[in-house]
């Protein structure tokens, strides 16, 4: 079987639901959230790599770059507001974090 | 247009504003950590002027033909210039209204200062983005440093919870931005603006789904509803001059990026975003309105008046075209002043040496100390869109936008949404004026007060004086900049 642009768009995107589920289904840990961000993140890379490659075209693997960078950055940001979090409560609990009704 | 002839940094000076804000942001992390915390009045200082020379310079030495900057992948040109002085002056009041808050909570450290600049950097970058992938740096710099500044009071835990709960949600949106923009990436075969709208027209499903991505994002990233369910915990929960910057600046980077990305790269598109765009409108206006009504807390009441004043300027950009653009902009310049005012008003007040929370927490203010009541009524008057105030002429332009493009329904939507939305801030002046004060209000932060009072001033009369002068502004730089 010859595997072409839209193999890769589907598995991309079947990714990119597996993470967007993992946030909103999952209850029990915020470290879990956190994976499932990056999950969403590396299905975009996915999508970029795929396009750029077929479309024999630089910017989408450009782009990946800055979008793996800037996901550093953020799971950076993310793991220290968790530590405050964690601090101030005890507990990453994510059903626990109503403190204020949302 | 774009010279790729030319050196790389040939014409790099154009970038002075976001070089300054680099530059401060850069050197105030060398200050901050030589002099700790003690520097931190300083640097809010320093940023403060820092923050109101860029914006100011970004307007008055803005170019009269659009400049692209790192071989197209910035352009600077009037309407960025507009939406940077306002972006700029913006971050500088945060700065003047924060410093006694931080002070009193003990929580005066340097990199405050630090962090707001980065904040706008990122909406500077977002504003003149002429790329997808400067538009997603941009976006993620504001992002990513105002995570930060939602959980900026490590010891209190519902800040905590509020920099998690808008970490989490903003995280989703960029994904769906990045999703979104590689789809049209693969559908058009560029990341640069012009070169997608050369390609466009063909609108191909995926095009239309990576677009319509994007613009979730984006309504995401302003709290357009239904996009909006972060806005209020987070207003509450982070601190108080950090939800007026919230309140302001990010969304009108966020409009300003929107317009930006609807007009110049899917500008044939209009008729199949457009819908999107009055959906998101009539959603924002008619939740705003309704949920306020239910509110107690002040930070709440104006988290949802934000989300339906973003649906106002939502209605001017499904105007399309350089009077949808020009619109937004006005209607965001008069937006702007009035609600840093009244969160200027919130931080100059206490109760029990407590800073004010509730609408009740207001009771008996008229009595003690008219000024600051009075500055209240002038700002909530013209929030609510009660003439003469410059708040009624900006949901009148609004109006008239909406009527010019044919979408009559939406005014109407709007004109019953500024009723309903009057009840609430009525509720708050009635507080103010009427009710009898369980235990004094105390007035302290002169500079929040001073804040406040320019606010005022420029909401009544200056705005309204200058309304045509600054209509005329933004309309030459729409013209120029789509």
């Amino acid at each position: 079987m010859q595997i072409g642009l839209e193999h890769y768009l589907f598995v991309a995107a079947a990714l990119f639901t597996i993470g967007v589920f993992g946030i909103f289904v999952n209850r029990k840990n915020v470290i879990i959230i956190l994976m499932s961000i990056e999950l969403v993140l590396l299905s975009v890379n996915l999508n970029l790599v795929a396009f750029s490659s077929f479309l024999n075209d630089l910017q989408g693997q450009i782009f990946a770059m800055i979008v793996l960078t800037v996901a550093a950055a953020e799971a950076a940001v993310g793991l220290a507001i968790l530590v405050t979090y964690f601090r101030n409560r005890g507990d990453i609990a994510v059903e626990d974090i109503n403190m204020m009704k949302g | 247009m774009i010279a790729l002839d030319q050196p790389f940094l040939w014409n790099v000076h154009w970038a002075a504003p976001e070089l300054i804000l680099a530059g401060f942001a850069l050197g105030a992390v060398v200050i901050g950590a030589w002099g700790k915390d003690k520097a931190a009045g300083f640097l809010s200082g320093l940023g403060a002027i820092a923050f109101a020379t860029a914006g100011v310079l970004a307007f008055l030495w803005s170019p009269e033909l659009p400049q692209y900057l790192f071989n197209g992948a910035l352009v600077v040109d009037g309407f960025s210039g507009l939406a940077k002085a306002m972006l700029g002056l913006s971050a500088a009041a945060t700065l003047l209204i924060g410093a006694d808050y931080f002070a009193a909570t003990r929580q005066a450290r340097f990199e405050f200062p630090i962090m707001t600049g980065l904040a706008a950097l990122g909406m500077f970058v977002m504003v003149s983005a002429n790329d997808l992938i400067t538009l997603y740096v941009g976006l993620e710099l504001q992002s990513l440093a105002a995570y930060v500044m939602a959980a900026w009071r490590r010891d209190d835990v519902r800040s905590s919870e509020a920099g998690i709960k808008y970490f989490v949600l903003g995280a989703i949106a960029s994904g769906l931005l990045l999703f979104g923009a590689s789809y049209i990436y693969g559908f058009t075969g560029s990341v640069r603006f012009d070169a997608i709208a050369a390609a466009a027209p063909t609108s191909e499903v995926g095009l239309l789904f990576g677009l319509v991505l994007v613009i979730c994002a984006l309504a995401f990233k302003m709290s357009a509803a239904p996009f909006h369910m972060w806005t209020p915990d987070v207003y509450e929960g982070a601190p108080t001059p950090v939800t007026a910057f919230f309140a302001a600046a990010p969304k009108l980077a966020a409009i300003a990026l929107l317009a930006r990305v609807l007009y110049a790269p899917f500008d044939g598109l209009t008729e199949q975003w457009r819908q999107v765009i009055f959906a998101l409108s009539a959603l924002s206006m008619t939740i705003g309105s309704i949920a306020a009504l239910m509110q107690t807390n002040l930070k709440r009441l104006m988290a949802y008046s934000s989300v339906a004043n973003v649906g106002f300027a939502l209605m001017a950009l499904a105007a399309g075209g350089q009077q949808g653009a020009a619109t937004a902009i006005v209607y965001m310049a008069i937006y702007l002043p009035t609600t840093i005012g009244i969160f200027a008003l919130v931080l100059a007040l206490r109760r029990g040496g407590l800073h004010v929370e509730t609408i009740d927490d207001l009771a008996g203010l008229g009595a003690r100390h008219p000024f600051a009541a009075a500055l209240f009524t002038i700002l909530l008057f013209s929030i609510a869109g009660i003439p003469p105030l410059a708040g009624f002429f900006g949901k009148l332009i609004v109006f008239r936008a909406a009527v010019d493009a044919g979408a009559v329904w939406l005014a109407v939507v709007g004109a019953i949404c500024a009723v309903i939305a009057a009840a609430y801030y009525l509720r708050v002046l009635s507080a103010i004026w009427f009710k009898p004060p369980a235990e004094p209000v105390q007035q302290a932060g002169g500079a929040a007060l001073a804040t406040a009072a320019v606010a005022s001033a420029l909401i009544f009369p200056i705005l309204v004086i200058g309304l045509g002068t600054l209509e005329r502004w933004a309309t030459l730089a729409a013209s120029t900049s789509f």
